[in-house]
């Protein structure tokens, strides 16, 4: 374990540095963002390309009396109108959901949530497309909507989920995990127990580039070409082979350039099989892309979590137990994109980074009618509702204790030595070092100079808060012998080809939406092969072209697809050894690997380049006995675990008095994300995530009022952050790598998003400790914020 | 209609539809798809190009409107194959991750630069807040249209 501080950004020297392996290097991908030439989905455009426009159910929750679609069918440019019942006749009404329930493409009984697909048209141009949505006439009978979580289970609330066989209330799933009775025998002996209810509100990913499809079926060679806004694109696929009934290998999933996802392009949406049915019935190219109204109201939200925290301790601030009860609002359909067995994603990490000795959670999810989704918005399979939870009831403890919140967190850390370390739920931390990490963020914020601070102005009655949260993160999914999206395991494939003259090209089964992936994986595949990053193309994105794996979420793919990366670059070079060995005449045992060549021990003249490999490979003459032409490998990766990231981030906020407004002064981010390729990306990737983290604890919710209609519609109405709300971020590192990845690294994609909100939420709290408050829910915006100055905080929902 | 504008230096003219959107008619009929289209409500700025060397959101002016008028986009900012500066600063700075917003970023940022060669931290921040970033958190955007502002300076001395 070795802690470095991030050196400060004061010169641009270095930038133009191109490590042949780790380090920082500038973007291959960028050059074409730079000047307009990203290829993004909405940018395609094939000969006769039409395009389709869905029309969306106005009411939350309503019966379809009918659908007259024949003055719309009338309209100029208009090729095909579709409803529910033309598709039911197909049988594509409706499709299965990540979570293996079923969602309608279109609906055909009823209205499920406001924004819901009732029919698409298919026209010249996008124009005359939402024309002729205008024209058709649906008859609704409205029902009683189900729109808080809570009203969902009582007695006499509407039924939600009617199409479902012997479903009689609006229930999910139930779950638990940990241990109720030992929990329970904690809590009873215990010197201190404290309990808040604490709610994780609804909120939406927004990726700047809205989700969409263009299909292009041929109906002669019966191929699907589609490309699409996926995160997964072989998943896609293989969700489409059942349920469209096309074959699986006449089937080509394009995930060109991805304007940003945090989650939201993980499903699959109605919009994208009604693009390919809207293609197979016209037989031309179409394109849907929907605007950011329907993408606020109809694709995958994140959150939405009712939960009680209940925290057990001794009087000196020892942690005993942590315990926990959840309602989880699923909405209409549970299209929740979570490893089958883990209905509740990976909420079980509550725990969080703390030696304790039991814990408990108890878990209700419900439908009700509101967008479907769940797991989305960089939230690791929900560890963000888990990290939220544990710190912000590790800081009411610290409130009733009356101890410094980072003193109470170093007292509980788990112990270096005790990892690998089995979690009172059943996770198995692979490494950490926590302690460190917590200093360095302490050390980076000048923390006793702050708490100084704040006494001085707290005395003067000026509002300054320092919050404090650590988490540890599980990502990196999975282990394929306890993890699986409808039956696939969560492996993923790599491949790697050097070409005659040594330069090489890569082939992924992840996708970038942005995190740098034709960056990072040149650099892990210069660092094991020693060929330039600049000489090897990553190819991604393309389900014809890359191999077979589950795609790009809850930050997975350094953590599997990296580690396949290195792993393929490693059995070429065992078979580079096996050439060199014959070309320099020595055994194999007397090859040293010299980070691009191979060099006879003891004689540093006597060396062979991989460049001279790969054209021995390829070239004529004798290769030696057993050895294959060619320079090339295939590998799929199973990890052995997931692996653990943490981090300790401390913020600094100022509320004016007179109007409740929040400033987030200062942000200091330290993460031990394990081995490091590309510092840049993941000081970027931190960055985005801590605008998230403000997002949410400060503006960013969707609200639904009493009708279930969305007040969130719109980004005048969803507010996200913009460069007047953030500070400039101050981050910093450590390194523990983790021990099963063959190059240590961990991922970090989620973690700003899963550790700053606890962090802001947990200054302003302190911010208003004069006032008495313990706790107040997200989004902290002014007037909830002066609610809570006047005892009078309220959750959100 | 017919309307006419010059894009990029180039002169056009094309038989529109008279509610036809300034975005649409960049991507759609001229195929430049460097300005991208997200939101419909001036709130995300990744539509943003330059009318008249003005920058404006693009996804709420009328292609008519643009008639007898010059629009810049982020095709047109490279100069002779070269990178402008603020797009070189980007590069080194990590202004950018999925690129979507990268466009209209782009256009904004050079227009700030070209009234005002060396604006501070809070001008940057100011001049963006029309526009929003999902990725980048907007440190790295700040110090990459300071790179372009040191650069230039140095090229000018």
């Amino acid at each position: 374990m070795t802690t470095v501080q991030e050196p400060k950004f004061t010169n641009f020297d270095d930038n133009d540095q191109k490590p042949v392996g780790f380090g920082r290097m500038l973007r291959k991908e960028d050059p074409r963002f730079l000047r307009g030439r990203g290829r993004y989905t909405d940018d395609v455009q094939l000969p006769g390309m039409l395009h389709l426009a869905i029309l969306r159910a106005p009411f939350a929750h309503a019966r379809i009396v009918s659908v007259d679609t024949s003055a719309a069918e009338a309209s100029p440019g208009v090729k095909l109108v579709v409803t529910g019942a033309m598709l039911a006749e197909k049988g594509l009404a409706w499709m299965p959901t990540l979570s293996n329930d079923v969602q309608a493409v279109l609906a055909t009984d009823k209205v499920r949530f406001q924004g819901q697909e009732v029919a698409f048209v298919v026209a010249d141009d996008r124009y005359a497309a939402r024309d002729a949505l205008e024209l058709i006439d649906v008859e609704y009978d409205v029902l009683e909507p189900v729109v808080d979580a809570r009203r969902a289970l009582e007695a006499g609330a509407p039924l939600i989920r009617d199409d479902l066989t012997d479903k009689a209330d609006n229930h999910v799933f139930d779950w638990e995990t940990g241990d109720e009775a030992a929990t329970e025998a904690v809590f009873a002996n215990a010197d201190v127990v404290v309990v808040e209810d604490i709610v994780y509100p609804r909120v939406h990913p927004a990726p700047m580039e809205t989700c969409g499809a263009v299909a292009d079926f041929d109906s002669i060679d019966g191929k699907l070409r589609l490309w699409s806004t996926t995160q997964a694109p072989h998943a896609h696929r293989t969700l489409y082979a059942i349920v469209a009934g096309i074959p699986e290998h006449k089937i080509q999933v394009i995930a060109p350039d991805i304007g940003g996802g945090f989650g939201n392009k993980v499903p699959i949406y109605p919009g994208y099989v009604c693009a390919i049915v809207g293609s197979i019935l016209t037989g031309k190219p179409v394109k849907w892309m929907e605007d950011r109204s329907e993408n606020l109201i109809s694709t995958g939200f994140a959150r939405d979590y009712i939960m009680r925290g209940e925290i057990a301790a001794t009087r000196d601030g020892k942690i005993l137990a942590i315990r926990t009860n959840v309602l989880a609002d699923h909405g209409a359909f549970n299209g929740t994109a979570a490893p089958v067995k883990y209905p509740a994603g990976f909420f079980g990490v509550f725990t969080g980074s703390y030696d304790i000795e039991a814990a408990y959670c108890k878990m209700t999810a419900v439908y009700t009618n509101k967008a479907p989704g769940g797991v989305a918005y960089a939230c690791s399979f929900r560890i963000t509702e888990a990290v939220y939870l544990v710190e912000r009831i590790v800081d009411c403890l610290a409130h009733e204790l009356d101890m410094d919140p980072a003193e109470l967190r170093l007292k509980n850390f788990i112990q270096p030595e005790q990892f690998p370390y089995e979690t009172k739920t059943g996770w198995v931390y692979d490494s950490g070092d926590y302690e460190p990490t917590m200093r360095l963020a302490m050390d980076m914020a000048g923390y006793a100079d702050l708490r100084r601070e704040q006494a001085e102005k707290r005395a003067r009655g000026e509002l300054m808060g320092i919050g404090i949260a650590f988490f540890t993160e599980a990502v990196g999914a999975g282990p394929r012998k306890d993890m699986d999206i409808l039956g696939l395991g969560m492996a993923d494939g790599c491949e790697l080809r050097i070409h005659p003259t040594g330069k090489a090209v890569v082939r992924l089964s992840v996708q970038t939406q942005g995190q740098g992936h034709e960056t990072t994986f040149a650099q892990i595949i210069a660092e094991e092969i020693g060929i330039p990053p600049a000489d090897i193309e990553v190819v991604h994105g393309d389900t014809d072209q890359t191999p077979f794996g589950l795609g790009t979420y809850g930050s997975r793919s350094t953590p599997v697809s990296g580690a396949a990366a290195a792993l393929v670059a490693r059995k070429v070079r065992d078979k580079a050894q096996l050439i060199a060995s014959a070309m320099l005449e020595v055994s194999v045992a007397d090859l040293d690997w010299a980070k691009g060549s191979f060099v006879v021990k003891g004689d540093p003249g006597k060396s062979v380049t991989i460049q001279d490999i790969a054209m021995r490979a390829h070239g004529a003459g004798d290769l030696p006995d057993g050895v294959e032409g060619g320079l090339e490998a295939q590998i799929c990766y199973n990890p052995s675990n997931l692996t653990y990231p943490h981090g300790a981030y401390i913020c600094v906020v100022d509320i004016d008095p007179g109007t409740a407004q929040v400033k987030v002064r200062r942000f200091i981010a330290v993460d031990d994300c394990g081995a490091r390729i590309n510092p840049m990306i993941i000081e970027g990737q931190v960055h985005g995530g801590l605008t998230d983290g403000v997002g949410m604890a400060l503006m960013e919710m969707i609200a639904f009022d009493e009708d279930g209609n969305c007040l969130g519609a719109s980004l005048m109405d969803y507010l996200i952050p913009t460069a007047l709300e953030v500070p400039d971020w101050e981050t910093g590192f450590t390194v523990t790598p983790s021990p099963h990845h063959p190059i240590g690294a961990k991922g970090v994609g989620e973690s700003a998003t899963v550790g700053s909100p606890p962090a802001i939420v947990n200054a302003v709290v302190d911010a208003l400790k004069p006032f008495g408050v313990r706790h107040a829910d997200m989004p902290l915006t002014p007037s909830r914020v002066w609610d809570a100055m006047r005892g009078q905080a309220t959750p959100p929902i | 209609m017919q309307v006419t504008m010059t894009v990029n230096d180039v002169e056009v003219t094309r038989e529109i539809e008279g509610r036809l959107l300034l975005v649409h008619f960049l991507r759609d009929v001229l195929s430049l798809t460097g300005t991208h289209w997200g939101c419909d409500t001036s709130n995300c700025g990744t539509c943003v190009v330059w009318l008249d060397g003005e920058p404006v959101k693009s996804c709420t002016v009328l292609a008519a409107m643009a008639g007898g008028h010059e629009v810049r986009t982020v095709e047109g900012l490279a100069k002779g194959g070269e990178l402008d500066p603020i797009q070189e600063g980007f590069m080194q700075c990590h202004g950018l991750q999925c690129g979507f917003c990268t466009p209209g970023m782009l256009m904004t940022c050079r227009a700030l630069l070209d009234k005002n060669p060396d604006p501070t931290d809070g001008e940057i921040r100011e001049a963006i807040s029309g526009q929003i970033c999902r990725c980048t958190g907007y440190a790295t955007i700040v110090r990459s249209v300071r790179w372009a502002a040191v650069h230039e300076a140095a090229v000018t001395q």
